[in-house]
């Protein structure tokens, strides 16, 4: 097993396991999906497993967990960089430099 | 539905009988304590009243600090009811048998009516003043002479048999990241289905970490009232942490694969399983029936003292002073802490982290992700461990010495009769 479809209707998929980019990475035995890996990523991170829309939902365990803020390709890392939340704004070390009095927000 | 009746009065005559006829016998030798309530472990607290008398009351816990002698305490000089109220729980907690404060002498906490609160409830209790007791050396050598009296006096702590009924368990986590919600999260929620099951009460938290799942949470609810009473709670969070400009998400959530503060949410609700929602419960409320309660951490009315909770202990605390015997924290990270007063079982969720801090976790959640168990073994683990450090087993926490505790300002109006439908009836017993 190399990553985990929450559930059917989901269009990410979990990494079980760390990811090397170009590995094939499939779920389900393989009987459910397979696709090959865009970046190198770690155990938790999620992965596009269908092409996603500007706007469109990430859904995981079958719920929206934000919004798409480009288009995704399959394979793809789908993270703070392509999706938001729909509530609040996720904050980062990056942002902390603001409190350090250096570079400013993103 | 008059769950806890039963149970309730069965218990105060020391036989454990629960509302489904359903007995799962812990322990014949816990502690009872005059109240009634009774404790899996046997601790004496020193509490500091304000930051001032922190040092004194730590100095008097230190020879003591592997003697079950926990520290905690309150900083603020400014008196405030709700810590007032959640150092009257704590101190009161069926896992605690005596109570030493430590007030330096001018704070605003109302000393005399935590100490008479403590008495009330049959456990040795008494005040050292720093102001009034000849300063830093001889309030300490006074503390610890009283310590030592109050372990002596603990020695004889009546004994008597513990049911699972009887057992309050809540859960949090810290430290997550993308296996959380996928591993350790849904297999305390199968312990939490059994535990429920046998009638005890298992609490989960933080409405902040909510945000996305009200609705779904709301059908849960044993009434619509409930349902609604719900929804608003997560509501009141999403608006606390909006104005405050930052919700429950810490960088390394995001390191971990985590992206937005309904993601999170969803890893974090599945810790509560699939039990019907008995109720909604605030700080140093103890549920009075068996089930499954959601602890409403985020204070009430306008924004004031900024964030609801600091870190993961002071929700600890909140769990603890709603009557916990043992929390079940879930971590991905890798959070190390423990607990002042009840136990903390750590269930890691994340396989790497499990092999790079092993002796500070006691399960091994991660390994459904490598083919070594399923969600349901690791929930019967689970399960078996809660009992088993109901027994007197010590966690990797306690062995390690962690006795974490952090208590700030909050303000909260008490929760209304909706708030907890299935006490009707239970009130006589419970």
């Amino acid at each position: 097993m190399h990553a985990i479809h929450l559930s059917p209707s989901d269009n990410i998929v979990v990494l079980a396991r760390r990811g090397e980019a170009g590995d094939m990475i499939q779920w389900g035995d393989g009987a459910e999906g397979s696709l090959r890996l865009a970046s190198t990523l770690g155990l938790g991170h999620k992965v596009a497993c269908r092409r996603i829309g500007t706007g469109e939902k990430i859904l995981k365990y079958g719920v929206s967990i934000g919004s798409a803020t480009r288009d995704i390709e399959p394979g793809e890392h789908v993270h703070l960089h392509n999706m938001k939340s729909d509530y609040l704004p996720t904050y980062t070390l990056e942002h902390g430099r603001l409190f350090g009095g250096g570079a400013g927000a993103h | 539905m008059t769950p806890g009746l039963a149970g309730g009065m069965a218990a105060a005559r020391g036989v454990p009988i629960s509302r489904h006829g359903v007995l799962r016998m812990i322990r014949h030798d816990a502690f009872v304590r005059a109240d009634g309530r009774k404790g899996i472990r046997n601790t004496i607290v020193v509490v500091y009243l304000v930051e001032c008398a922190h040092h004194v009351a730590r100095e008097i816990q230190l020879p003591f600090r592997e003697a079950d002698v926990h520290l905690i305490g309150f900083g603020g000089c400014f008196p405030n009811e709700y810590s007032f109220r959640m150092l009257e729980s704590l101190c009161t907690h069926p896992n605690v048998g005596a109570a030493l404060l430590v007030s330096l002498g001018c704070e605003g906490f109302n000393r005399g009516g935590l100490l008479r609160a403590v008495r009330a409830s049959g456990r040795p209790a008494d005040v050292v003043v720093i102001q009034e007791r000849g300063g830093t050396r001889s309030t300490i050598e006074q503390g610890r002479r009283w310590v030592e009296e109050a372990r002596r006096a603990l020695e004889d702590t009546p004994r008597g048999p513990l049911a699972a009924h009887e057992l309050v368990v809540g859960t949090v986590c810290g430290g997550s990241d993308g296996t959380s919600g996928i591993t350790a999260n849904p297999a305390i929620g199968r312990a939490f289905d059994r535990l429920v099951a046998e009638d005890a009460v298992c609490i989960f938290e933080e409405t902040g970490e909510l945000i996305g799942c009200e609705q779904i949470m709301a059908d849960r609810a044993v009434t619509p009232d409930l349902g609604r009473i719900l929804v608003e709670s997560v509501a009141k969070a999403a608006r606390y942490y909006t104005v405050l400009g930052h919700g429950s998400f810490a960088p390394g959530n995001a390191d971990g694969g985590l992206t937005t503060q309904e993601e999170k949410s969803m890893g974090a609700y599945s810790k509560s399983g699939c039990a019907p929602i008995s109720g909604l419960i605030k700080p140093g409320d103890v549920p009075r029936a068996g089930g499954l309660y959601l602890l409403d951490v985020v204070p009430d009315g306008e924004v004031r003292f900024g964030f609801p909770n600091t870190s993961d202990n002071a929700e600890i605390a909140e769990l603890i002073a709603c009557g916990s015997h043992v929390t079940l924290f879930s971590t991905g990270r890798g959070s190390v802490v423990g607990s002042a007063i009840s136990p903390v079982i750590k269930v890691c969720a994340n396989p790497e982290t499990y092999r790079n801090l092993a002796e500070d976790m006691d399960v091994d959640a991660g390994r459904i992700l490598e083919g070594r168990g399923s969600l349901d073994d690791v929930g019967a683990e689970i399960h078996r461990l809660v009992l088993d450090v109901a027994r007197g087993r010590r966690t990797a926490s306690e062995t390690l010495g962690h006795q974490e505790f952090v208590l700030g300002y909050k303000h909260f109006e008490p929760v209304g009769p909706a708030c907890h439908p299935t006490y009707a009836g239970a009130a006589a017993g419970g």
